[in-house]
């Protein structure tokens, strides 16, 4: 870390230039032990043959780049792949439109309702994602599930003993209503709180001028709201596209591993469950690399935010 | 969106106005805006009993018998209340047992909270109260950092403690815990010391406090409330985290709740799920009582970015 002071010398400047490096130095350690030792090692691994027995001591063999070959030759991959983003993409459109449509509500609401509403969503939001998976799971039970029950009690349905997390369709389904139920309240909140800054006096002229409710949101709303929704969409991306608890834990429930494994369930599989080490890393090292493409608009948003 | 851009759609609450009188229109239209009112308010109890349902049910179900719940009518209140599951998960002679795992999360969480507090403090004093060479680096780093996938790093990761004799270790846990928690903590600290403005310290070196006495003596009093919230942020996280600990800490022994509800879920063959409800209950309590304590700082938090953009 270069700390000579800069040229222009206030008091402040040219005291502290001995002074930040030691407030840097614990986080410095941790980081680059912990995060930046393992990504070299997770590069270097990539590029080697490494499986069980190199685990046990036999040194590994540079491969150059026939792990990525291996991977991206591997049509596995590339459903894995496809079926992360295709889950992905239905989470956050699902998520962003529910997310919203309840923000709006809430702005029409009166004191009570709203509360209601916030309480609802805040332990939605409060429950641990494993936790809220095994609820989810119970009451999803093929035999004993209170929504299997619910569902039967309509005319000429009978789902008692239905599973529902055999069939990967439907397993999907039931991951998406987790995810989403899980996710709603963090959008709901975060676009309610943009609402509440858009001028009402903008609004009630074009009420005036006669905007409906759809061309009111289209035209004021969502202009002034842009930025947030952009980065709620990006951060709503990321974690769906990387979700591993929430899957993992349903396929320990009851669904089949080759047919619902995302990407970064594919990765644990690939490397700690078949040993396959050098192909995990490459994988790795792809997701890597789609989620940093994916958040630069995110950082780049609050690298301006800190510069003002 | 259409390409049919500003085609004015007739406001349903105002279009009748053209029509009739303007007594009877407005009667009319009070008439529709308390309809939807009440419309409103239904679809407000709705989205409350789908949010809490899931919670209510898991609480109802772990109050209940094991052999009602396996019944082929669900009950939906606990009308046989029992405490025998929540007996069962902490005292049972399980091969999980619930209480090392308890102790296990609660080291790990509260050295995670601890050493992530300071080391964060440390550093955003570094990058709000100095101006250095790499400042900006340093805060790119850390932005970037929060970005990387820990799903892509957990073998690397497990490979650098194995090297280092961390693994099945407090310490380990712990340690990979604060890399984790570090970036946003740094965030959001950063976020509280910049709202102190510096013209206090400056006040009170005037009066004769050195630098760091104005710093302990005036500005560290008002950080309080974002210490606590960045705490408590991280208390969550190291608490619900899951696949580290499921890949660093392997040993039964030194399972943490996560781990060990899953586990749990596996151990009991015939899936007792009173008693897997008695466990959720458990472990998620403590995460939504200080989730509630927090909750408005972590949104605005993550939105920072875009709510002044």
């Amino acid at each position: 870390m270069a700390l000579a002071s800069t040229a222009v010398g206030t008091r402040r400047r040219r005291r502290g230039a001995l002074a930040p490096a030691m407030l840097l130095v614990p986080t410095g350690v941790v980081l680059l032990a912990i995060i930046g030792w393992p990504l070299i090692q997770l590069i270097i691994i990539s590029f080697q043959e490494y499986g069980r027995a190199q685990v046990f001591g036999r040194p590994p063999e540079w491969v150059g780049l026939q792990n990525y070959i291996d991977v991206l030759g591997d049509p596995f991959f590339w459903d894995v792949l496809g079926r992360s983003v295709l889950f992905a993409a239905a989470n956050v459109v699902l998520t962003m439109v529910i997310g919203t449509l309840v923000a709006l509500l809430m702005m029409r609401l009166h004191r009570f309702f709203r509360l209601l509403v916030s309480v609802g969503l805040l332990l939605a939001w409060a429950m641990p994602a494993l936790t809220a998976v095994v609820v989810w799971g119970w009451m999803f039970d093929t035999q004993y599930g209170v929504i299997n029950y619910v569902l039967s009690l309509l005319p000429g349905v009978d789902l008692i003993g239905h599973s529902w997390l055999i069939e990967p369709l439907s397993f999907f389904a039931v991951a998406t209503i987790i995810i989403t139920w899980q996710s709603v309240p963090f959008v709901a909140f975060t676009v309610y709180a943009g609402l509440t800054q858009v001028p009402d006096e903008v609004l009630e002229a074009a009420q005036l001028d006669g905007a409906g409710a759809v061309s009111r949101f289209r035209l004021i709303v969502f202009p002034y709201l842009k930025s947030i929704f952009l980065v709620v969409t990006i951060l709503q991306v990321i974690w769906d596209l990387r979700v591993f608890t929430q899957i993992y834990a349903l396929q320990g429930i009851g669904g089949i591993r080759e047919q619902t494994s995302t990407i970064g369930v594919y990765i644990f599989q690939t490397s700690l469950g078949t040993g396959d080490f050098g192909a995990g890393g490459a994988i790795a090292v792809i997701l890597v690399i789609v989620m940093m493409t994916i958040s630069l608009y995110y950082v780049k948003k609050s690298i301006q935010e800190e510069t003002l | 969106m259409s390409a049919v851009i500003a085609r004015p759609v007739p406001a349903p609450a105002i279009a009748p106005a053209k029509g009739a009188g303007p007594r009877r229109a407005m009667s009319t239209a009070r008439l529709k805006r308390r309809l939807w009112g009440i419309v409103f308010s239904a679809i407000a109890v709705v989205v409350f009993l789908v949010s809490v349902f899931p919670v209510y049910w898991m609480i109802n179900t772990s109050l209940l018998p094991n052999n009602l719940i396996r019944g082929p009518e669900p009950h939906f209140w606990p009308d046989e209340l029992t405490f025998r599951n929540y007996e069962l998960v902490l005292f049972g002679d399980t091969r999980a047992p619930f209480l090392p795992a308890l102790g296990n999360s609660l080291a790990v969480t509260l050295l995670t909270v601890m050493v992530a507090l300071l080391f964060a403090f440390l550093a955003a004093l570094a990058v709000t109260r100095f101006r250095f060479r790499g400042r900006k680096a340093f805060i790119l780093t850390i932005l970037v950092i929060q970005m990387i996938p820990g799903e892509a790093m957990i073998v690397s990761t497990f490979r650098v403690l194995d090297s280092w004799q961390l693994l099945n270790t407090i310490a380990g846990l712990t340690l990979v815990y604060v890399a984790t928690v570090l970036p946003f903590t740094i965030w959001t600290l950063r976020g509280f010391v910049n709202g102190v403005p510096i013209e206090l310290e400056e006040a009170a070196m005037i009066d004769g406090c050195t630098r760091t006495q104005a710093f302990w003596k005036v500005t560290f009093p008002l950080l309080a409330p974002g210490l606590v919230a960045t705490g408590v942020f991280a208390f969550i996280q190291a608490w619900n985290e899951f696949l580290l600990a499921l890949v660093v800490m392997s040993r039964p022994e030194m399972m943490t709740l996560p781990v060990w509800l899953r586990t749990f879920q596996q151990a009991t063959q015939t899936t007792n799920w009173a008693a897997i409800m008695a466990g959720s209950t458990l472990m998620a309590i403590p995460v939504i009582i200080f989730f509630l304590i927090v909750q408005g700082r972590m949104t605005s938090g993550l939105v920072a970015g875009a709510v002044k953009g």
